[in-house]
């Protein structure tokens, strides 16, 4: 026995060996790319032809940019400065960044829209932060009076006698709550309008007879742009939120005929195409009214860009909806909560939670449709792209312009579906 | 005294309208049709009023007085003598046409990026990020703008071709030409062609008909014959050998057809201005497809991934523990189930690309906004007929795409027990 | 989160803004002290806006002068760019009082779109320009050209009928502005660029070498552009007329911007005294002063001044006056008498 083990001992190492490298193959960034890149030979074709693909890119786009003019009269002064070669001739962006910008807002008031753009965020950091203090979120309710008002200007008392109208919406909800809810709802939606129609008007006259306060008037047709487009995008964003959660509600409801209504009016929308939509708000809206009545084509643009976005909004609420467990209208009713308090308190913060990703895609969609107002001769950054390549200066100009243009939407957009993915994981209050 | 024994009976008492719940929907519901009549019956009234005013009236006659305007892409038959009407169902085919060609482009290029993005390749994996960020995060119309841009700028003019030492050639065996007016592609001539046959002033052509019809057969054939081994495989436990039987079945009568028929390629030629000959794909086409099929393809590729991350990573464990290779595993575990995530949002972006035709008009495609939406109500001035009939036609191609998409989304549902 | 901007914005529409197409414009404009006019979304010479985002052009220089008539102020004007498709829309609807911009007078507008136009100042004619390198010297060797069009205009339905009438092929290109088609055309897309032969010189003027390219002689349209008002409101269209008239009639008797204050004193001539409101009561007939003909020819001048200053033979656009000249040198432009 022993005999064995003297001579198994000779053959016992009794101290570690010093740890070796790994093979060449199998460590830092070799390794890397036979996991990643070559791993098979599907792969490996597939490398070297995304290779090939962006140094193709890289060899045709590459020194057009690196040949970027930025100081130059016209596209023939760029050429010249270019002798022959081919290179990028931004000038253009900076000799028309102003228009493409804010179109033609007069040159001394861009304070205004920028300030409007920078209180916008403000604004809606309480409502897009949790860290950003709740108190902030009474500015975030007086905004868009402060940004109509900083964007289009005139007196200063016609955004205050509009507010008011709220004020008195709440009022008359207040003062009628003891009749029940749905009197008191009618009277919170009659009062305001009411005074919309009987009191403003004369109010503004009144206040501003007195205390002319205001700032210059800036007409819509001033507008163009990217001011244009988030104009119009914020604005539809703003208000077919809640007119896409009350059609999806209509659409849930027992009620045979405005479920009917709500169906019909989110499927047509959804069946036509927005340019239509926008036609008709253009060409059709003057039959439609009563005789001698014509109102602004932005607004115009803003009520049927609000109506397109909120069909969507309402097929994605009514997604989250039909996503809640039924236990929860059920709790809800054993709590003895009515229909509204039921879905301000159980319902919506579930079913909106639920619906926040595609939410925001219809939101993307939104701000990027946009653009079609081009088609009836609003002059947002395609309009103003094809206006700038009318002049003679500019003729022939194509690139540029639309790298700039797809740049400055790709940041909006993206930087939107970022927050989306943020307010995702924020939202999940689940356990994994 | 007798009368208070009864059971307490509430009789209808008016304030129930408002209080009581069984009958406050009712009155809502009244209110609510009231309003809405009441609001259609203003809409209605102003029109009339308006119309009137304008001194026109309501009708659809225009449809059938001669359009006088030329479109240049047209799948039937129609010259600027033809009706306005006729002019409009020409655009509608053009946008069923680009629609459907879109579609198609999309999706190979959204499963194609969908798939490569969950590659294990960290090159193409980002490679396809990039292009589905890039596409997604920026205007469909800015792409349109961009691909006709490209397609008229890049592009030799046909006059490049031209002489002893053209600056342009054409590519793949002079067969098809890439020029500034569109792309030019051989096409399919017959010898001893069949004719056509008339129906109606369309005329489809013959060997067309016949070839589909033999296309359709085959296929229904093989699809037989794959039963059959199905059904031998099950009795006896071997699958009898099928590849060039379905072979022969899928090509040999097409091909037979075709030698027939004396099937041979018009390549296009130089002929005066243009090229002649071959199909003449216009450029106002090819950046509407490129364009609307790119950038949808990106939406696809997300919803392609997502349906795919969907499937619970146990499916594939089990499948490869059943001895599934990773290709069988995808298409008869994987892809099944995805499926049925992806199909829903992919019928809302085949019907995106439906309705997103319709920006045609910013390279001068003729769809049915630009002949019966743009000329047609340019021209006679019936902007409230011609919307209305525009609108109706959207959405009666919009409601057949989604009803057909959900029979088969009820097909392939889960059937829950 | 923004439900009042909307509510905002439509009571501003609807207290600022509303009620445009009221029973007399006249009045309308003036309480809005503001003339809209519909113009081009811009062609060189005709209406465009120059680099301070001043609209310059013949068709803006009548807008100028109503402006000056009506309100004593020919830069109260809101110019609205309409495209081919929207103008008729901009005008029926009341979004513009005015509607001056290259439109041809025809039977069907007049009559079914209920327009009314309130003469001619342009007679144009559809032509075709083509690149010198083509060796094309008439408009009947352009079998199986392809032709760049402005859609929503008579050009395309005029090129259908030349084209059928001489047995002719050819392919068309839609395109929405003069901007794009122009871009087609000098990038090659196009053999052939069609339009007014105005717009033809005035689009030709702003390429890098117009020499390169010809405007072929064949016309193969009548085109009478002018201005178009409104059908029903009589009074109005009277006032624009004779705007019109009152221009084209001042060069007839030689009343320029230079000489006008001179002869504004009176003058031997009843009919220039007519004209300038030192006779008679021409200007009351018309609901306003006396001296509106002066307020519309201190702008810009007469119709030959008009011309010469924006598309005349020194401008780049170098239009020559052709049929455009006055009746008493050959031409077509004719003013019924003033008095």
């Amino acid at each position: 026995m022993s005999d064995t083990h003297a001579q198994t001992v000779a053959f016992v190492r009794d101290t570690m060996l010093p740890e070796r490298e790994p093979p060449i193959l199998e460590r830092g960034a070799v390794k890397w790319m036979r996991e990643n890149l070559f791993n098979g030979i599907i792969s490996t074709a597939l490398t070297v032809l995304s290779v090939l693909v962006v140094a193709w890119g890289v060899a045709e786009i590459g020194p057009w940019l690196m040949r970027s003019i930025w100081d130059a009269e016209s596209l023939s002064g760029c050429r010249q400065i270019l002798d022959g070669a081919s290179g990028a001739c931004w000038a253009v962006i900076k000799d028309r960044w102003h228009q493409l910008m804010f179109g033609f807002y007069p040159p001394d008031l861009y304070w205004r829209p920028v300030l409007t753009l920078i209180l916008l965020f403000v604004a809606l950091g309480p409502i897009l932060f949790p860290w950003v203090p709740r108190g902030m979120i009474r500015f975030s309710a007086i905004y868009p009076f402060l940004g109509y008002f900083l964007l289009w200007g005139g007196s200063v008392w016609f955004p205050v006698s509009v507010a008011l109208g709220f004020v008195a919406g709440y009022a008359a909800l207040v003062a009628f709550r003891s009749l029940g809810t749905l009197v008191s709802t009618i009277a919170a939606i009659i009062a305001p309008i009411l005074w919309w129609l009987i009191a403003a008007g004369t109010l503004t006259a009144v206040l501003d007879s007195i205390v002319p306060l205001g700032l210059e008037r800036v007409d819509s047709d001033e507008f163009g742009g990217f001011l244009i487009s988030l104009v119009i995008g914020f604005t539809g964003i703003g208000l077919s939120l809640p007119m896409g959660i009350l059609l999806a509600l209509g659409r849930q409801s027992n009620m045979i005929l405005i479920k009917s209504v709500c169906v019909t009016f989110i499927e047509f929308i959804r069946g036509v195409p927005l340019i239509t939509l926008l036609f008709t708000a253009q060409l059709l809206l003057g039959y439609f009214l009563p005789p001698g009545t014509s109102f602004d084509l932005i607004l115009r643009v803003v009520i049927m860009v609000t109506f397109f976005a909120a069909a969507y909004i309402a097929e994605v609420v009514r997604g989250g909806l039909a996503a809640l467990p039924r236990g929860q209208y059920e709790a809800a009713d054993a709590l003895g909560l009515d229909y509204w308090r039921a879905q301000r308190l159980i319902i919506m913060p579930q079913a909106l939670k639920i619906s926040i990703p595609g939410i925001v895609n219809t939101f993307i969609g939104l701000f990027k449709d946009t653009t079609l107002v081009v088609f009836i001769g609003l002059l947002d950054p395609v309009g103003l792209s094809n206006a700038i390549r009318a002049s003679s200066d500019w003729q022939g100009i194509y690139w540029e312009l639309f790298i700039f243009i797809g740049a400055v939407f790709f940041i909006f957009c993206f930087g939107m579906s970022r927050y989306s993915m943020y307010l995702e994981r924020r939202l999940q209050t689940d356990h994994r | 005294m007798a009368m208070d024994s009864g059971a307490p009976r509430e009789s209808f008492r008016l304030s129930m309208l408002l209080y009581d719940t069984r009958y406050r929907s009712y009155t809502i519901q009244i209110f609510a049709l009231m309003l809405l009549m009441l609001g259609a019956a203003w809409l209605i009234d102003n029109t009339i009023q308006n119309l009137a005013a304008l001194g026109k009236d309501f009708s659809f006659r225009f449809l059938w007085s001669t359009a006088g305007f030329d479109i240049s892409q047209r799948p039937i038959e129609y010259d600027s003598q033809m009706s306005h009407g006729r002019a409009a169902i020409v655009g509608l085919l053009n946008t069923i046409i680009l629609a459907i060609m879109a579609c198609a482009l999309a999706t190979v290029l959204g499963v194609l990026a969908g798939v490569l993005r969950l590659s294990n390749n960290w090159m193409v994996a980002r490679l396809m990020t990039v292009y589905v960020e890039v596409f997604r995060n920026i205007p469909t119309l800015l792409w349109i703008l961009v691909f006709g841009a490209i397609m008229t700028e890049a592009m030799p003019p046909p006059s490049a071709f031209r002489g002893d030492t053209p600056a342009a050639s054409m590519l793949l065996f002079d067969s098809v030409a890439l020029t500034n007016r569109g792309v030019y592609v051989p096409e399919p001539l017959f010898t001893r062609s069949l004719g056509s046959i008339d129906l109606g002033g369309v005329r489809p052509s013959l060997d067309a008909i016949a070839f589909v019809l033999v296309v359709a057969l085959s296929i229904w054939a093989n699809i037989r014959l794959i039963r059959h081994a199905t059904a031998v495989q099950n009795a006896t436990g071997v699958r009898p050998k099928t590849w060039w039987k379905s072979l022969l079945i899928l090509f040999g009568p097409a091909i037979a057809l075709l030698l027939a028929l004396g099937f041979h390629l018009g390549y296009p030629e130089l002929r005066g201005f243009n090229f002649g000959g071959g199909i003449h794909l216009r450029n106002s086409l090819i950046a509407m497809w490129l364009g609307l099929g790119i950038y949808t393809g990106a939406f696809i590729a997300e919803i392609v991934r997502a349906g795919i991350l969907a499937i619970s990573r146990g499916q594939t464990e089990a499948a490869f523990a059943l001895g599934l290779q990773p290709g069988k595993t995808m298409r008869l575990v994987i892809l099944p189930q995805a499926l049925r995530v992806i199909i829903p949002p992919l019928i809302s972006q085949y019907l995106n690309i439906t309705k997103n035709t319709s920006l045609g008009l910013a390279v001068g495609y003729m769809d049915l906004r630009s002949t019966l939406g743009g000329i047609t109500i340019n021209q006679t001035g019936r902007e409230l007929e011609g919307m209305m009939l525009m609108m109706l036609i959207y959405l009666a191609v919009s409601l057949t795409i989604s009803g057909a998409m959900n029979i088969y989304n009820s097909r392939i549902k889960l059937k829950e027990r | 989160m923004k439900k009042s901007i909307f509510l905002g914005t439509l009571a501003a529409a609807a207290l600022t803004a509303g009620t445009a197409v009221a029973q007399d414009t006249l009045e309308e404009v003036r309480d809005r002290g503001e003339l809209n006019c519909g113009v081009s979304t811009g062609v060189n010479g005709f209406s465009a806006p120059d680099a301070n985002g001043v609209w310059q052009g013949f068709d803006v220089a009548f807008c100028r002068a109503v402006a000056a008539v009506v309100l004593d102020d020919p830069m109260a004007v809101n110019f609205v760019p309409t495209t081919g498709q929207t103008r008729f829309t901009a005008l029926t609807s009341g979004e513009v009082d005015l509607l001056s911009r290259n439109t041809t007078w025809t039977f069907s507008r007049d009559v079914d779109l209920s327009l009314t136009f309130v003469g001619v100042n342009y007679y144009d004619g559809q032509g075709f320009m083509v690149d010198r390198a083509l060796g094309v010297t008439s408009a009947t060797e352009l079998d199986g050209a392809t032709v760049c069009i402005q859609t929503g205009t008579t050009t395309e339905l005029n090129l259908a009928d030349f084209f059928r009438v001489n047995n002719m092929s050819y392919e068309p290109v839609p395109i929405e502005t003069n901007a794009e088609a122009q871009q087609q055309y000098l990038a090659g897309a196009c053999d052939v660029y069609t339009t007014d032969a105005s717009g033809l010189a005035a689009t030709r003027a702003s390429f890098e070498n117009p020499d390169d390219h010809a405007i072929l002689s064949e016309i193969i349209s009548k085109e009478p552009l002018g201005p178009a008002v409104r059908q029903g409101d009589d009074h109005w269209a009277d006032l624009n007329r004779w705007v019109l008239n009152a221009l084209i009639a001042a060069e007839e008797l030689g009343v320029t911007s230079a000489n006008l204050a001179e002869l504004a004193e009176g003058t031997d001539n009843p009919e220039i005294n007519r004209l300038l409101g030192t006779e008679g009561d021409l200007g009351e007939m018309l609901g306003l002063d006396s001296e509106w003909a002066q307020r519309a020819l201190a702008v810009g001048g007469n119709y030959g001044e008009i011309f010469a200053n924006n598309i005349g033979e020194q401008t780049p656009i170098g239009l020559a006056r052709g049929l455009n000249a006055q009746w008493t040198q050959g031409g077509l432009i004719y003013a019924p008498p003033v008095r």
